[in-house]
């Protein structure tokens, strides 16, 4: 079977607009997140990061039609199409566009949002996407909780790999909006201060938004320099609870070896763990006793969360994209927000942005419904 | 490679007040709405799941029909079987996201639940099907316009020659508002009917 890549790529997000300027963001250890006092969001402070959408680089060609567009929706097009047009491939019958959200236009629920409520349904936004850019096929929209945009990565490598497609394009992004920070609070799960995943004092989560896009590809002529290629991957349900993660970290300790026994990887071959790390002390903890079963606690270990929030649907997306960066630097990016050790079983969390030669990573993700997904990627090599 | 054969062993349907299974109706009602269906429905096939009547609608459709199917087919959760779930519908979760919506637009008259807010994801519905029949198995929730026959045939077949699954679970499970529909089916390496676009779609 030919190897599929993940290659070009790019970030919308707190941090900047464009992959090279976040990564550096993130080497300097900056964060995206701060204090939010919107009433018309949560009647609460909370922490979150925002993107600023009056800064967006132009994309749309003319100002005057950027009102026909959701700030998801613009969002999104910045993003995709700085992949679209780095890539340089022509959108025929044979590129597919797999879209990544939990939510979508959610926010178009509300009376006082000027977009009518059809603008909400998923397939919607696919539309959007697929006749700005002209792409031939039909848009796939894959909505599956917070592994959405790291199984959006499987699906695009096996549906390549299946002689569907040659080329994939993936989107994916969800917003800070009222309908969600008022669900995750109900939860009592939001911390009000910068989340600290991993760490004895962490208070729970932050959400933030952004738009991540990339290319997944099977023809290596034309790839980005930080490209990876995709050599296992899993996703495995809990079967446990919907909204609790397994107390055995049944799913994701499945997936992992799953994803690694394709890749013919043995735990101590993998370089570094991009983790989802969500700060709440349920998931924290479920990870490390899957890492622990997995044999992969020693392993260099960090969340992206301190930096960016939980990007929801798009995180899986973002934190490889991140990792792929971090791999061609050669440079673990430190787990922000971690100082004391807040699991129960040792986890090997970064805490300091160093220089490492590397070549594999594994990025895993766990959500809602039960579901985890493990990801392996490899350097290309030179 | 020569590509490999797979087969569609069993299907159900549940929608306008019937469900049938492998084409024949096995039962019909005079409900005036979806969940005095479900909630009859669930008696009817003695189903003996008390979370049942904590799920929204999505859930509890998507969850009888894949309930019905793999009795049918002798599916029991200490098996642990390794077959893999992709579901796909028009509506996403839309039709609680209004639910929670409306526990929020008001700030006088504010009440959001975690109990509704954890069903504002469509994959949830898989996640419900996975608890009761204790599968650690693959999962997907694809959203389009309309029901996808050739995407739901590739994928499926995908993750069976990549020997990511033994069967797969397949289908449409919508809700949106008084609607509802759901078209489940098992792919499976034995059966009666070859698993084909045109099979798929004659059977929708």
């Amino acid at each position: 079977m030919s190897k599929v890549y993940v290659s070009h790529n790019s970030i919308v997000s707190s941090l900047g607009y464009d992959s090279p300027t976040v990564v550096q963001k993130i080497k300097d250890r900056i964060s995206g997140l701060q204090a939010v006092s919107d009433p018309t969001l949560l009647d609460q402070t909370f922490c979150a990061s925002l993107v600023d959408i009056e800064k967006l680089p132009e994309t749309i060609g003319n100002p005057d039609k950027e009102e026909n567009y959701t700030r998801l929706e613009q969002m999104l097009l910045v993003s995709l199409a700085k992949v679209i047009h780095t890539s340089k491939i022509k959108l025929t019958d044979r590129v597919g566009l797999i879209i990544s959200t939990t939510k979508g236009n959610i926010d178009v629920l509300d009376d006082d949002n000027p977009f009518p409520r059809e603008r909400g349904y998923l397939a919607e936004l696919s539309k959007i996407l697929k006749d700005f850019f002209g792409f031939k096929t039909t848009p796939i929209v894959l909505s599956n909780a917070c592994v959405s945009g790291l199984l959006a990565i499987a699906v695009a490598k096996r549906m390549i790999s299946q002689g569907c497609f040659n080329h994939v394009f993936i989107t994916s992004g969800d917003l800070v909006s009222k309908f969600t920070l008022s669900g995750f609070n109900a939860f009592q799960a939001l911390s009000i201060e910068p989340c600290r995943p991993y760490d004895k004092n962490r208070s729970g989560i932050n959400i933030g938004e952004v738009a991540a896009s990339a290319l997944i590809t099977q023809d290596d002529t034309a790839l980005a320099d930080e490209s990876v290629v995709i050599l296992g991957d899993a996703s495995c349900n809990d079967a446990n609870h919907i909204s609790g993660p397994s107390r055995t970290g049944e799913g994701l300790y499945r997936s992992t070896k799953l994803a690694l026994k394709e890749a013919k990887l043995q735990p101590k071959d993998i370089d570094f763990i991009s983790a989802h790390g969500t700060a709440t002390q349920f998931n924290d903890e479920m990870e490390a006793i899957a890492f622990n079963r997995l044999k992969l606690q020693n392993t260099p270990l960090n969340s992206l969360k301190g930096y960016f929030g939980h990007t929801l649907g798009a995180s899986g997306l973002l934190e490889t994209i991140v990792g792929m960066h971090s791999l061609h630097q050669n440079t673990v990016f430190a787990s922000k927000g971690f100082k004391e050790m807040g699991v129960s079983q040792p986890i090997n969390v970064i805490k300091q942005t160093e220089s490492k030669i590397m070549d594999t990573f594994l990025k895993t993700s766990s959500g809602f419904g039960g579901s985890n997904t493990a990801v392996v990627f490899k350097k290309v090599a030179e | 490679m020569m590509e490999k054969r797979y087969f569609i062993s069993s299907y159900c349907h549940i929608r306008n007040n019937t469900i049938s299974l492998n084409g024949a109706a096995i039962y019909q009602g005079q409900h005036p709405d979806f969940n005095s269906l479900a909630k009859s429905a669930y008696r009817h096939f003695e189903t003996d799941y008390s979370k049942f009547f904590k799920m929204d609608n999505l859930s509890k459709l998507g969850f009888l029909a894949a309930d019905i199917l793999l009795k049918k087919e002798g599916v029991l959760p200490e098996n642990e079987e390794n077959i893999a779930i992709v579901l796909s519908n028009r509506a996403s979760s839309l039709d609680t996201d209004r639910k929670h919506w409306e526990s929020i637009r008001n700030p006088d008259n504010y009440y959001p639940s975690p109990a509704i807010f954890v069903y504002t994801l469509p994959n949830i519905c898989i996640g419900e099907i996975s608890i009761r029949h204790k599968l650690y198995s693959e999962n997907s929730f694809f959203i389009f316009d309309e029901f996808n026959p050739s995407h739901l045939f590739s994928y499926a077949n995908g993750l069976l020659d990549m020997q990511k699954a033994e069967k797969v679970l397949c289908g449409w499970v919508d809700v949106d508002g008084p609607g509802y529909e759901a078209f489940l089916y098992l792919v499976n390496k034995k059966g009666g009917i070859v698993h084909s676009i045109e099979e798929i779609t004659r059977l929708f």
